[in-house]
């Protein structure tokens, strides 16, 4: 999966949790929780998105190395590859 | 009270023993007034208002007349007119209309005519209103119409002391005045003192006060609207009752303080509705007292046939407290 | 046979708009159904009826704006019976008529004709309402007439006067036309509505504690290990279940405050404040929050959540919160004290949780912390209850094992 595909899982995952969110405003290092708003269910409904889409198992330690959009899809391309 | 302090004893009285000794008060004051009409005396009234009268005040005070309504009330115009103080009665509202042109086209124009140089100072007493099972021909409520004339003053005494006290002012005042006395408050029975006299007949009365809505009415339909506002009372409601007592005029003060304290009417009269009294009342409470209006003004009267004669039908046929309450009910939106 | 009523949906609500029916006339309708939707201010709320049986009549249709308790339709045996007792029914209650006696159709006619439907544009109000509505500086826009047809009368201008100074606000205060939906500014309204009512009438007290979540994020940590991310349990479940717990042992603190006394819930239903982006705040009821697993817990709020933000809560989860729990998270202030949502007797609030040092057996430690804080009606309890409370979640959140 390149990294622009799971840059656009990101996005779509995103989308759906907060279907009020313009994805044109989320940059690289945009922060997740702080600058768009997620609460910890927001987030962990996020995760659950792009688990499935991926296929990717995401430990609950390892959320701390999603907080960014760069991050995210750093993360989860690492992930994949595994 | 008396003059010296002390409360006069309170004899125990039917409403036709009230206007007996209205009548017998008024023969002792005044040796011009004398009673006329249609078995009024070896009979002793077909109400049986005068009965005694006759042995007490002999034939030239307590006179029987012939069946001739129209003869009686204009020899009672004439007399009258001639310096006395007759009481003539008529047996009911049916049948006053024999003598519709004295009373319309003589009694009530002529001090007008005459430039206020002749006073009719003439009283009819008159039976109205059914419940007696006297069928259509002796049973109406015709007051609305006398109401409309002007020169006449139309008194409609509903309680003991009116019954009591309107005949002797209404014998000294310069107009013809007719008295109403509804056939069913004959046997209504209550005290009154000993000493109970004149009363005003230009002021209607509030015969209970009450907050939430009015009801307006007169005659044999205020201890029904009484009783409605006692049962009303029960769920809460209070209701203030006002009696007219005088239907002409019309004492519009003490209405419209009525209403602009409740802010809502209900008008009952026994009457026909179509062009009635409660149509005239109604229409005075719109004209001056609109904006204090929370409700439509509601009108409860008579359902507009004859009088039927069966005893059912016949209450049917008028308001009854039963009646009353539910249309107020209704009008305060109880909910 | 009874009258399925517009409910009021919070202490801040006074009327409802239904905004669809789910349930036609003759359907049959079992307790706890979803049979019509409502619009609030909180947006559209899904209501259910509390009976068994068989809808007879719908007396409100949709759009029209209704005021609390009225009734939206009437729930039968589906016999028709209760068509005489629907309050439309113009008959007065008379005395029961006696053998032999008649109609009075002249008697019934004369009686002041409610109006049949009100014209569009055209409110009745009547005269005296409208002088009333003058002199109390009551918007006759904001009234809803309960006499006859809908009529304005004053007693529904004084009533309205006296709920815009209840809620503390001036009148008017409503903007006109309708709403369909959320509409942050009509919540901001009812939370302002809400808020000045809880801090003008309840005698607020407030008790702080520092609760040491480390067992609890350990073992949750554990067990989150454990589990496929969609199964993982969020730290504010602990939080909720901990409260609940707490609660069954100090129940005075769980219920309301009604007609000047305390009124103890016997079962916990935790409100559960949900932020709504783009603005508001909800708090619907968790039901029997004590009894949850926590997995049916996270489950519960996941659903609500979902809901609040879609507009699918349902009445009852309005209405049936005994307290409140605000959670500020993992992020914002390190502290909450709240206001009380009336007519609750407390509100408990967690703030975020965070690193700190704590004195545990005599030595400072860094901890994974969160202030609790509880806020207690002081007329329904006293600071003892609100201290043992707190005492008991603390406790009850060092043996997470047990929750």
């Amino acid at each position: 999966m390149t990294e622009q595909e799971i840059r656009d899982a990101v996005l779509e995952s995103l989308s759906g949790v907060a279907p009020e969110l313009d994805l044109s405003e989320v940059e690289d290092d945009t922060d997740l929780r702080n600058d768009l708003d997620l609460d910890s269910m927001d987030f962990l409904n996020f995760v659950i998105a792009v688990s499935e889409r991926l296929g990717v198992d995401v430990p609950e330690a390892d959320y701390g190395r999603m907080d960014t959009l760069a991050k995210c899809v750093e993360y989860l391309r690492a992930a994949q590859a595994k | 009270m008396n003059g010296d302090g002390t409360a006069a004893p309170r004899l125990r009285l039917t409403y036709r023993d009230a206007v007996r000794e209205a009548i017998r008060d008024a023969l002792t004051r005044d040796e011009r007034v004398f009673l006329m009409g249609e078995d009024v005396g070896r009979y002793g009234g077909c109400y049986a208002v005068s009965k005694g009268l006759l042995a007490e005040f002999g034939e030239d005070r307590i006179r029987d007349t012939p069946l001739s309504e129209s003869a009686f009330v204009g020899a009672g115009i004439g007399a009258a007119l001639n310096g006395m103080r007759p009481i003539v009665e008529v047996m009911t509202v049916n049948f006053s209309l024999l003598a519709l042109d004295q009373i319309v086209n003589n009694a009530a124009t002529i001090p007008h005519m005459s430039g206020g140089q002749f006073a009719v100072p003439l009283v009819i007493r008159m039976a109205t209103g059914s419940g007696r099972q006297l069928a259509a021909q002796h049973s109406h409520s015709l007051e609305g119409w006398y109401a409309h004339i002007p020169g006449l003053k139309i008194l409609a005494p509903a309680t003991l002391e009116d019954a009591r006290g309107m005949l002797w002012t209404a014998i000294e005042d310069p107009n013809p005045v007719l008295i109403f006395e509804n056939v069913q408050l004959y046997d209504m029975e209550g005290e009154l003192p000993a000493d109970a006299g004149p009363v005003d007949i230009t002021r209607a009365a509030i015969r209970r006060e009450g907050k939430h809505a009015s009801v307006v009415t007169f005659g044999g339909s205020v201890p029904k609207a009484v009783a409605a506002a006692e049962t009303l009372a029960g769920e809460g409601v209070d209701v203030e009752v006002v009696d007219l007592r005088s239907l002409r005029p019309l004492d519009d003060a003490t209405i419209m303080a009525s209403v602009a304290k409740t802010h809502r009417v209900l008008v009952v009269d026994e009457g026909w509705r179509s062009g009635g009294l409660s149509a005239e009342v109604s229409a005075r409470i719109n004209e001056q007292v609109f904006y204090e209006l929370d409700a439509p003004v509601a009108r409860l009267a008579g359902v507009e046939v004859p009088i039927p004669y069966p005893k059912h039908l016949e209450d049917a046929s008028v308001p009854q407290a039963d009646t009353i309450a539910a249309a107020l009910r209704e009008m305060v939106g109880r909910r | 046979m009874s009258a399925f009523v517009m409910p009021s949906l919070g202490a801040d609500m006074e009327a409802g708009t239904v905004v669809e029916w789910l349930r036609k006339v003759g359907d049959t309708v079992h307790h706890g159904d979803v049979i019509a939707v409502v619009e609030t201010h909180k947006g559209a709320i899904e209501v259910e009826v509390f009976e068994d049986g068989v809808v007879e009549e719908i007396l409100v249709p949709p759009g029209e704006e209704v005021p609390v308790g009225t009734a939206l339709a009437m729930i039968g045996d589906g016999s028709g019976a209760s068509a005489a007792a629907a309050p439309k029914a113009p008959l007065p209650a008379a005395a029961p008529p006696m053998a032999g006696e008649v109609r009075r159709p002249d008697v019934l006619k004369v009686k002041p004709k409610a109006p049949v439907a009100a014209e569009e544009g055209r409110r009745r109000v009547s005269p005296y309402a409208r002088r009333r509505a003058e002199a109390l500086g009551v918007d006759l826009a904001d009234v809803k007439g309960t006499g006859p047809g809908g009529v304005v009368q004053a007693v529904d201008v004084e009533q309205a006067a006296g709920r815009a100074r209840a809620s503390g606000r001036e009148a008017p205060a409503a903007p006109p036309g309708r709403r369909r939906g959320f509409d942050p500014e009509a919540m901001r309204q009812g939370i302002a509505a809400a808020m000045a009512k809880s801090h003008r009438e309840i005698p607020h007290y407030y008790l702080d504690t520092t609760i040491d979540m480390q067992a609890a994020m350990h073992w949750l940590e554990a067990a989150n290990a454990e589990r496929p991310v969609a199964q993982r349990l969020l730290y504010a479940t602990l939080l909720i279940k901990a409260t609940a717990l707490a609660l069954r042992k100090v129940p005075e603190l769980n219920g309301f405050w009604i007609d000047g006394g305390a009124r103890p819930a016997e079962r916990v239903h935790i409100g559960w404040a949900i932020a709504l982006r783009g603005g508001g705040l909800m708090a619907p009821a968790i039901h029997d929050a004590d009894t949850m697993s926590l997995d049916a817990l996270m489950a519960a709020m996941r659903d609500l959540v979902a809901r609040a933000r879609s507009g699918g809560i349902r009445g009852s989860e309005m209405t049936d919160p005994t307290i409140t729990i605000t959670n500020l998270g993992e992020r914002g202030a390190e502290a909450v004290h709240g206001l009380i949502y009336p007519p609750q007797l407390a509100l408990v609030g967690f703030g975020r949780l965070a690193q700190a040092p704590l004195a545990i057996d005599g030595a400072v430690s860094v901890r994974p912390v969160v202030r609790a804080s509880l806020a207690g009606d002081h007329r329904g309890s006293d600071g003892h209850s609100g201290g043992l409370l707190l005492a008991a979640i603390d406790a009850l959140l060092q043996k997470p094992e047990g929750l």
